[in-house]
């Protein structure tokens, strides 16, 4: 029965992961579609709990949702398989590609055609700014924080990570403070 | 010792990308660039594929650069890096996320986050911009090309359109021009 189970979790999140192009949130209505109408996983505001805490901890969606589901359908060993699952699609496709990629990129139809793709990259780069950009508070906090994580690493050339560090720092004192004047 | 490096910078990572995909490219630029493991504009192509093929971006460029700076081995080691604190961090609160969410120190750190990452995209979104475009002259054909391509782009992502879509428009417009 167990080991059963454990198999399972890996072909599911096998299956999501090599279904899911893009993913982060595409990848959700096939999650839940497997794991709480196919498999009764888990139960519907448990799926919304999932994306509550794979947007408030690191790491790609789809790490966290198999993690989170695996461990609790199989324990550690059901984590190990649901992740295992879902990186490997990709892990394999992508070895795959890079092999193709390193023997066909010396052509020059193959240089032009990504001459073009760069092009269109930065409009999904942007399109992915613009909507992260949508989804922040509106408050001067916000703000303050977004002009100084800014001029830190456009003009200062501050490392990613400190700037990162700092800024959730920032977030956590505010925080506190506000709880404070809260309570007076 | 380069499989060691691997590991440990994807693992770093791993453990700050907040809010997705993209949230990574900043991080991974900056790492990538020092370690002179990849090219700016080879990044961008890294992207395209990733979009391109299924499964998460990160562990798709992990993979790729992994690959590309020290084959199998390297694939496998940036891979488990960028796994491993999603991973590690899932178990961990799994037991009882619902004290983790309501946390202040998560929800403040959270708060600080959000804005720092959609500061740090926009920067790596200009540079790479920069590299994709001749900043010498500006006129160029290739730069003329690109703002075609731009606009074409930008008018599928506004429809809606799906990356994969918006990707092979772009390189077909490269390959006509």
């Amino acid at each position: 029965m167990k080991r059963g189970t454990i198999r399972e979790l890996f072909v599911t999140f096998f299956k999501i992961g090599a279904f899911t192009f893009g993913g982060g949130y595409a990848m959700i209505p096939l999650v839940r579609r497997e794991v709480v109408e196919e498999k009764k996983w888990l139960a519907e505001e448990e799926m919304f709990d999932l994306i509550a805490i794979a947007e408030s901890t690191p790491g790609p969606l789809a790490i966290n949702a198999a993690t989170f589901v695996g461990n609790r359908v199989g324990g550690v060993p059901g984590a190990l398989a649901a992740t295992l699952g879902v990186v490997l699609p990709s892990f394999l496709i992508i070895l795959l590609i890079a092999g193709i990629l390193a023997r066909v990129e010396r052509f020059t139809i193959v240089q032009k055609a990504f001459r073009g793709i760069r092009a269109g990259v930065l409009v999904l780069i942007a399109s992915a700014l613009v909507s992260l950009f949508r989804q922040l508070s509106r408050r001067a906090f916000t703000y303050a924080v977004l002009a100084a994580a800014f001029a830190a690493a456009c003009f200062l050339q501050a490392d990613s990570i400190v700037i990162l560090i700092l800024c959730a720092l920032c977030g956590v004192v505010r925080n506190a403070l506000a709880k404070k004047r809260e309570k007076r | 010792m380069i499989l060691l490096q691997l590991f440990w910078e994807f693992l770093k990572i791993g453990a700050f990308t907040f809010g997705g995909g993209y949230a990574m490219l900043p991080l991974m630029r900056q790492v990538v660039l020092a370690h002179r493991w990849t090219t700016e504009s080879r990044i961008v192509d890294f992207i395209a594929v990733s979009e391109s093929t299924p499964g998460p971006l990160a562990v798709n460029m992990s993979t790729y650069i992994g690959a590309e700076t020290a084959g199998l081995s390297g694939a496998l080691a940036a891979t488990l890096g960028v796994v491993l604190p999603s991973f590690l961090i899932i178990l961990l609160i799994s037991g009882n996320y619902r004290k983790f969410q309501a946390s202040p120190v998560v929800k403040g750190a959270m708060e600080g986050l959000r804005p720092a990452v959609v500061a740090l995209i926009a920067v790596a979104l200009l540079s790479v911009a920069g590299s994709v475009f001749d900043t010498e002259t500006m006129l160029s054909r290739a730069n003329l090309t690109g703002a075609l391509t731009v606009f074409v782009a930008a008018f599928l992502c506004y429809k809606k359109k799906h990356p994969i879509l918006i990707i092979a428009v772009s390189a077909l417009i490269g390959m006509a021009l």
